[in-house]
């Protein structure tokens, strides 16, 4: 930080707000980032070291390099200071000096709960998958793809994000590839094609950028946080040129959101995936897009994310009331709830592109609980694929007599994920839509509908696979196991905790929403309604919000 | 005709030009290993059918000379008596010792894989004392300017030099299992590889021609080696005859270029062009640098000069294919740079349109070309023409420099890790050939991740690298390619790259795809099942092993820690000694 600090005066998501110190809480020098990224290399390492015959060995290196991780990560969750502007832990390395790259990782409270739930859902995903066949390279796959997710969401340097970004899809490809199912090398080729074509956009445009500044004088960088603050600046870069880059860096966050048109890769990666692939999928690779959107599209060129709201609302309610109603019509279970993501991750990306702070908040608290509850329901409909070897809905039948725990579970995260209240999806929903309700309100209005159908395809999923008489092959199932109520449990409770208590996550959020709104008002001239503050949007103070009786309504 | 008589006699003695030995050491002393090994069959008779190699003489030969060469300039820079002399000594017996027992059991083959391997190191070796030399004392030429020692041609001797050390590993290997005869194949890659380093360093037009027909003389040769196979043969011939063809066209422009410019050292070109810039356009040059344009982009294979290159990487010995991609299209891409980017720059205007076109279609044809292939050298071979398309970005934006990494450094840096990944790629596919070098299909590779994973472990690493995935050499190569063609404005040039990275992604993963596949799979495209594996094992010996070890390493090495080949690179961009 003190490094660029002396090159470029501005620090991006300061401008507007008070420059406090950035440097790091409490650490001292441990680059905690850093090592979030190599301890699952280097336990990919080990993993693949292991010998092929002492599989116990592999599982074990596997496991305590994830929960290693996931205690790290929750250290840093515990550690990370609420009340200071701009990001923490930084670690900054030279790397290709030549190209002026460097390795620079930081994390804020846009990313923090990102890294958090990545470090969250390895272990559970491991866990689901003891049974899978040459567990060993799982675990090397999933280690590597948990590495370079966590990269994503703290990389700094706009290649070192693109470096991560790219790289997640080799591990991805060889989990749907290696461990999926029926058609799953079709799958996995579209889904690494689709994003890397994305990306080709991407890397045209982070090149742009850092072209743009060295071109009016500046040292070259890929820092994050030097370009946003000069390419946001007024007059710096053409209206035409911010809005091609805009389009540029959409084009590929879109695809990974997925966006309603671009989301096609979608269903096929989630329905052939592995379990725990998709569950990564769901929970941390699409957030990749909406991140992408909150650190980079929109806080780089905020007058051209201003212009193209609109379009990018129109398509986020699309995405919404599509994906429900495609849903509705799935015949397969598992790709009903793909499409059902494609609903959600609508949410998000509409809360992010109301430009209000509530907005900005119910789409961030969305991405986090939508990594709950999805996850937890691709989990079950896993069991449910392990028990019976199908996931078409018309197979089923009845499943809450012969495995009522199975099924009782499945109730809880179907509730979870409509948005029921005392759930975390009512809270990030709620919030997004009174956020875009305030700026923009027909969207808002339009996309309500979508929480309903979101009711209409989950319950009647429910309804025709767990309900009535199990006939044949449903009547005698192996109900729920020790080890697979150890994956979901604790996905549901965390859904249901911060249902109930949102704070936690809104305070450590808090902040960074603030400051990137401030960035925006301070750079566009746009000045942001008022809007109820953040306590309002926990589920008692909800209800009694005064115009909000059409978010509300929906979920009852 | 006393008139005449009288004249010849007033004719000055001509000069004898000073011999720089350093300037042309590496192409002497590789050209001697090759007359070597050519002297070592010719003379020696015997057992040399047998192919007997055993792994210490391999180790011994690549190693020794290693070592022998690291121990020197150990000594020389540091002044360290005692560990550089006993590192030197123990290479130098280690080297000996492989030659001398190889030569005393007449194992002539052995023998001609020694001098082979430790010619090139040593070459090699030579190439570092020049390049120390160019750091201090700066560029200059040699042998009455014909020939330029600078960075660039050091940079291009080095890539040429690695694919040749890799290319004759591979050779080794494949000699031995096809049972072929005589180290003359090795001899004929080394007089090759002479060529190119001749055209590395060539700073006049008629020393580029004539090294342009030396290698390729070697490689029409090398193409038509295998005579168990007739598609070996006929590759050869396509080769030859439309590599003559080239070769005339090259000609023709040189002629027309002497005819304009009055000249053919680039130095003279040069300045030459600059004054016909100045003054207006000049119809013969034009046409002249155009001919010179197509012979060369027939060797770098770039569309629509491009048409032999798919049947003859298909039908050529693997192992020729390798050092093919690698050496021929560095060195080629080479006197690429130097003459357009060097001598005809004040000609920029004219030709850079021209390149443009080249890529675009280069890079759009080969990936969209190598989709529907289903033998695996074709689709690399249509991969290669989407890499020379990469490689003319670089080349496109060479002269407009404005970041501090430019399009000649980009594309030197690129020429030198498509070298690695391209060899790596078909070294292990050359093992998945399997004797008789034919079982090239994708569907071949069905199940090979299960019976052997190091091996399609090794060949994913080179193939996800010439996609371009991150922390891959690849990765870096298109950044720094991609990144001069945004610094020069090229944003389209940028754009139609990474999508054309896209399409050729399928490719490689296709290839990826069927090695993790299951062998009772079923093909998807014609739903007949999958060819069983073929009876013959694979035969991975140590000189397979030490090439893909050695590829493999490097990919990965500069792929995280790039930066001493970015600054190798950047300080190898000046293009004319001497101006």
């Amino acid at each position: 930080m003190t490094l660029f600090a002396s090159a470029v005066p501005t620090s991006a998501l300061s401008t507007g707000a008070v420059s406090t110190s950035a440097v790091s809480s409490g650490v001292g020098d441990f680059p905690l980032l850093t090592f979030l990224i190599v301890l699952p290399l280097v336990g990919a390492v080990l993993t693949l070291c292991t010998p092929a015959r002492r599989t116990e060995w592999a599982k074990a290196a596997g496991f305590v390099t994830a929960l290693a991780t996931l205690g790290m990560a929750l250290w840093m969750l515990a550690d990370f200071d609420g009340h200071a502007h701009g990001y923490q832990y930084e670690v900054q390395h030279d790397w290709i000096g030549n190209l002026g790259v460097h390795f620079t990782l930081g994390v804020d409270g846009i990313s923090l709960f990102m890294v958090v739930l990545t470090a969250v859902l390895i272990p559970i995903g491991l866990l689901a998958s003891v049974h899978e066949p040459n567990f060993k390279q799982f675990t090397v796959w999933m280690l590597v793809l948990e590495a370079s997710v966590i990269g994503v969401f703290v990389a700094l340097d706009l290649i070192v994000f693109f470096v991560f970004f790219e790289l997640v899809l080799v591990p991805m490809y060889f989990l749907i590839a290696g461990w999926g199912h029926g058609n799953n090398r079709y799958a996995a080729t579209k889904f690494f094609l689709y994003t890397m074509a994305g990306s080709a956009f991407l890397f045209v445009g982070i090149l742009t950028s850092a072209y743009l500044f060295t071109k009016a004088g500046h040292p070259l960088t890929f820092d994050v946080r030097d370009l946003t603050a000069w390419l946001a600046e007024p007059g710096n870069v053409s209206t035409r040129t911010a809005r091609l880059l805009f389009v540029a860096f959409s084009v590929s966050f879109a695809v990974k959101v997925p966006l309603f048109p671009l989301h096609t890769w979608l269903p096929d990666a989630h329905t052939e995936a592995p379990t725990a692939g998709s569950v990564v999928l769901a929970g941390v690779l699409l957030k990749m897009g909406t991140y992408g959107f909150l650190r980079f599209a929109v806080p780089m060129f905020p007058k051209a994310a201003q212009y193209f709201a609109p379009v990018l609302l129109t398509l986020a309610v699309i995405g919404i009331l599509y994906g429900a109603i495609v849903a509705t019509m799935q015949p397969d279970l598992k790709r009903l709830i793909a499409y059902s993501s494609v609903a959600h991750l609508g949410f998000v990306v509409m809360g992010t592109f109301a430009l209000t702070t509530q907005g900005l908040q119910g789409g961030l608290f969305t991405m986090v609980s939508h990594g709950l509850t999805t996850s937890a329901l691709f989990l079950l409909v896993g069991m449910l694929y392990e028990r019976r070897h199908t996931r078409t809905i018309s197979d089923f039948g009845g499943l809450s007599k012969s495995v009522p725990v199975l099924s009782g579970l499945f109730l809880a995260a179907t509730f979870a994920s409509i948005g029921l209240p005392g759930f975390s999806g009512f809270v990030g929903e709620f919030a997004s839509l009174l956020g875009t309700f305030v700026t923009r309100r027909w969207w808002a209005v339009t996309a309500t509908a979508g929480v309903i159908l979101a009711a209409v395809y989950l319950l009647w999923a429910f309804q025709r696979v767990f309900t009535g008489e199990p006939q044949g092959d449903n009547a005698a199932l192996r109900d729920i196991s020790g080890r697979e109520l150890a994956t979901v449990v604790p996905l549901l409770a965390l859904s249901l905790y911060l249902g109930f208590f949102p704070k936690p996550v809104f305070d450590r959020m808090e902040l960074a929403v603030e400051d990137l709104m401030a960035h925006i008002e301070t750079t566009t001239g746009y000045a942001e309604p008022d809007t109820p503050t953040p306590e309002a949007v926990t589920p008692d103070a909800g209800s009694t919000g005064g115009h909000d009786e059409g978010g509300a309504g929906g979920d009852e | 005709m006393g008139a005449l008589l009288a004249q010849a006699t007033e004719v000055e003695a001509i000069p004898a030009p000073d011999v720089d030995w350093l300037a042309i050491g590496p192409p002497v002393v590789l050209f001697a290993a090759a007359l070597a090994i050519v002297l070592l069959a010719a003379l020696v008779r015997g057992r040399s059918l047998e192919h007997s190699l055993p792994d210490w003489m391999v180790l011994g030969g690549v190693l020794g000379p290693v070592m022998v060469w690291v121990g020197r300039f150990w000594f020389v820079r540091y002044d360290i008596d005692g560990g550089a002399g006993a590192v030197m000594a123990v290479g130098l017996v280690a080297a000996l010792a492989a030659l001398v027992f190889a030569l005393a059991r007449r194992q002539v083959f052995a023998a001609a894989f020694v001098i082979a391997a430790s010619g090139t190191v040593s070459a090699a070796a030579i190439g570092v004392a020049q390049w120390n030399v160019v750091r201090s004392d700066g560029p200059y030429t040699a042998l009455a300017r014909a020939v330029a020692v600078d960075g660039f041609a050091v940079f291009v001797s080095g890539v040429v030099l690695g694919a040749t050390l890799l290319g004759v590993l591979l050779l080794t290997s494949w000699i031995r299992r096809e049972g072929l005869e005589g180290p003359e194949a090795i001899a004929v890659m080394l007089m090759g590889a002479t060529g190119m380093l001749v055209m590395a360093s060539a700073n006049d037009l008629i020393v580029v021609f004539v090294a342009l027909e030396v290698f390729s003389i070697a490689l029409y040769v090398m193409t038509a080696f295998d005579r168990h196979r007739i598609e070996s043969q006929e590759a050869g011939l396509k080769y030859f005859l439309l590599g003559a063809f080239s070769s005339a066209v090259f000609l023709y422009g040189v002629a027309l270029v002497y005819g304009a410019t009055g000249s053919t050292n680039l130095i003279d070109v040069a300045n030459a062009v600059r004054g016909v810039a100045t003054s207006g356009s000049n119809g013969m040059l034009m046409v002249g640098f155009g001919l010179l344009l197509v012979g060369l982009g027939f060797k770098v294979a770039a569309v629509p000069f491009h048409m032999w290159t798919p049947d003859v990487y298909q039908g050529a010995p693997t192992p020729v294919t390798a050092f093919m991609a690698g050496a021929t299209k560095a060195v080629a891409f080479g006197a690429l740079l130097r003459i357009f980017v060097g001598a005809f720059d004040g000609l920029r205007s004219d030709w850079r349109p021209a390149v443009f076109a080249l890529a675009v279609l280069s890079m759009v044809v080969g990936a969209a070309a190598a989709i529907v292939q289903t033998d695996v050298k074709r689709m690399l071979a249509y991969s290669s023409i989407a890499h020379a398309g990469y490689v003319l970005i670089g080349v496109q934006v060479a002269t407009e420099v404005r970041g501090p990494f430019g399009g000649t450094a980009a594309a030197l840096f690129y020429l030198a890790i498509y070298m690695v990944m391209s060899v790596g790629a078909f070294g292990a596919v050359q093992i998945l050939g399997r004797r008789g070098d034919r079982a090239h299909s994708v569907n071949d590779y069905a199940g090979l991740a299960r019976r052997e994973p190091v091996l399609a472990a090794l060949l994913t690493l080179f193939l996800l690298a010439q996609a371009g995935v991150p922390l891959t050499a690849g990765f870096v190569a298109k950044l720094a390619v991609f990144k001069a063609a945004v610094d020069a404005g090229q944003y389209q040039l940028a754009l139609v790259g990474m999508l054309s990275a896209t399409v050729a992604a399928f490719v490689y993963l296709r290839i990826v795809i069927a090695m993790y596949a299951a062998d009772d799979d079923h093909d998807r495209d014609t739903g007949h099942a999958v060819a069983p594996p073929r009876a013959t094992r694979l035969v991975i010996d140590l000189p397979t092993r030490l090439a893909l070890g050695a590829a493999a390493a490097v990919v990965l090495l500069f792929g995280v820690v790039p930066g001493w080949l970015l600054d190798a690179a950047e300080h190898a961009t000046n293009l004319l000694a001497g101006t």
